[in-house]
């Protein structure tokens, strides 16, 4: 057993865990958040892609015990109260799911993945970036639309807020 | 997964004293080794987590002198700003690797002490001559790469990180397995001042190898051309449910072609 403790969506959490726990476990389990999905159990399918220090990596092949310390956001972790967050929104309005299963896992990708392209996504770099992301429903044509959709949104709002401040 | 005590290391010299403890296994980006603990195709009693240890972070570039540590993950190679002026070749390979959530956990000492024989970073080490440096010595490339997951590395022995010198020309060129993403064929093309090598990943029977017939070819002229009618022999290749060796045998040139054609573009 180990104790381990994390900042998780802003909340400072800690416990004792076996040091087998896989994160993904951890975070279902012990802390109750059970959108990160568990999907393929063989590091392929992305469902349960969280971020750890800024960083998106697939929390079932990560102990919970190599993250203490870090800071974790998982897709709970998104939504502004009531409010969705813009990647949340342009998945909804742009029909990027139909089970719902793979979605917690697609939009923390597509979040790290406009994180790292502030100059702006194609569709090309989106296809090549959810290489590590399954999807079983959709032929990833809306998800691919929505994460595009979400890019321009988030650079209009995050060139407001550079305005603002200037 | 079977039990398991973990510990994070402080130092390489912390680490170097916590594997001695029962069967324990150095923990990196745990690409590898934590699925393979899942599926309980490996079962340490100890993990030591090499993943924290600020000396074995990060690229340098002195010169002509690249050297990379060991637990630098293959996101941070692949955006290294250096790296990519030195060796872009090297800096494209780390971003072929696996998916970007695997690239942000998993390093290159990882990758070169597990040795699989469809990884990426071996061609290039053994191509560019690098040398890998661990907390005991400093072992060649060519001699570090011994079969099939197998090293040069004793029990306990920690890479610390890998060096070479930056190449006038390199690429690397991949046929990727559409599932996996590992290659079915890996090329890495290198012309440096000791003239042309040429190392291949994912074909051989004995792991990453040079090919004699291609280096023969680019020696005399370095261009995509040169490999016209250049035939690899596929006795010494792998077959397996993703290609046969005679398959794998036509990859390798028409790899090595593309390889060349964006060194030379």
């Amino acid at each position: 057993m180990s104790d381990v403790s994390f900042v998780v969506n802003g909340k400072r959490v800690s416990g004792a865990v076996e040091d087998r726990t896989l994160l993904v476990h951890f975070l279902r389990e012990n802390l109750g958040l059970t959108g990160t999905h568990v999907g393929c159990d063989t590091s392929q399918c992305g469902a349960c892609v969280v971020h750890v220090d800024g960083r998106a990596v697939k929390s079932c092949s990560m102990l919970a015990v190599q993250a203490s310390g870090s800071t974790v956001v998982t897709i709970e972790g998104l939504a502004n109260g009531a409010d969705l967050h813009p990647v949340q929104a342009a998945f909804k309005e742009h029909h990027g799911l139909q089970c719902g299963f793979c979605t917690p896992g697609m939009i923390m990708t597509a979040t790290d993945m406009i994180a790292r392209h502030p100059e702006g996504l194609d569709e090309a770099t989106v296809r090549a970036e959810l290489e590590g992301n399954i999807c079983r429903c959709t032929g990833y044509h809306n998800i691919v639309k929505a994460i595009l959709a979400a890019s321009k949104t988030m650079a209009k709002v995050s060139k407001g807020k550079v305005k603002q401040a200037a | 997964m079977y039990s398991v005590n973990y510990h994070r290391a402080a130092s390489v010299a912390d680490a170097a004293k916590l594997v001695k403890s029962g069967d324990a296994k150095l923990l990196s980006g745990g690409m590898t080794l934590i699925p393979a603990m899942k599926t309980r195709l490996a079962a340490p009693s100890d993990l030591v987590d090499l993943s924290r240890i600020k000396e074995l972070q990060g690229v340098k570039v002195s010169g002509k002198t690249v050297t990379i540590g060991a637990a630098t993950t293959h996101y941070d190679v692949a955006n290294d700003e250096k790296l990519k002026k030195a060796c872009p070749a090297l800096a494209h390979l780390a971003s072929l690797i696996g998916d970007p959530a695997v690239r942000h956990k998993g390093t290159i000492g990882g990758s070169v002490a597990n040795n699989d024989p469809a990884a990426d970073y071996p061609a290039a080490l053994l191509a560019l001559g690098a040398t890998i440096i661990t907390n005991k010595r400093e072992i060649a490339a060519a001699k570090f790469f011994t079969g099939l997951f197998e090293t040069a590395l004793k029990d306990g022995e920690i890479i610390i990180a890998v060096s070479f010198t930056a190449p006038a020309k390199a690429a690397y060129e991949k046929f990727r397995n559409p599932a996996s993403r590992y290659a079915i064929v890996g090329v890495f093309v290198a012309k440096g001042k000791d003239g042309v090598s040429v190392a291949v990943t994912g074909a051989g029977d004995d792991g990453v190898f040079r090919s004699k017939e291609i280096e023969a070819a680019l020696a005399k002229n370095f261009a995509a051309s040169a490999l016209d009618g250049v035939k690899v022999p596929a006795k010494t290749l792998m077959t397996d449910l993703h290609a046969s060796a005679e398959y794998r045998a036509n990859l390798i040139a028409v790899m090595a072609k593309r390889a060349v054609a964006a060194a030379n573009a």
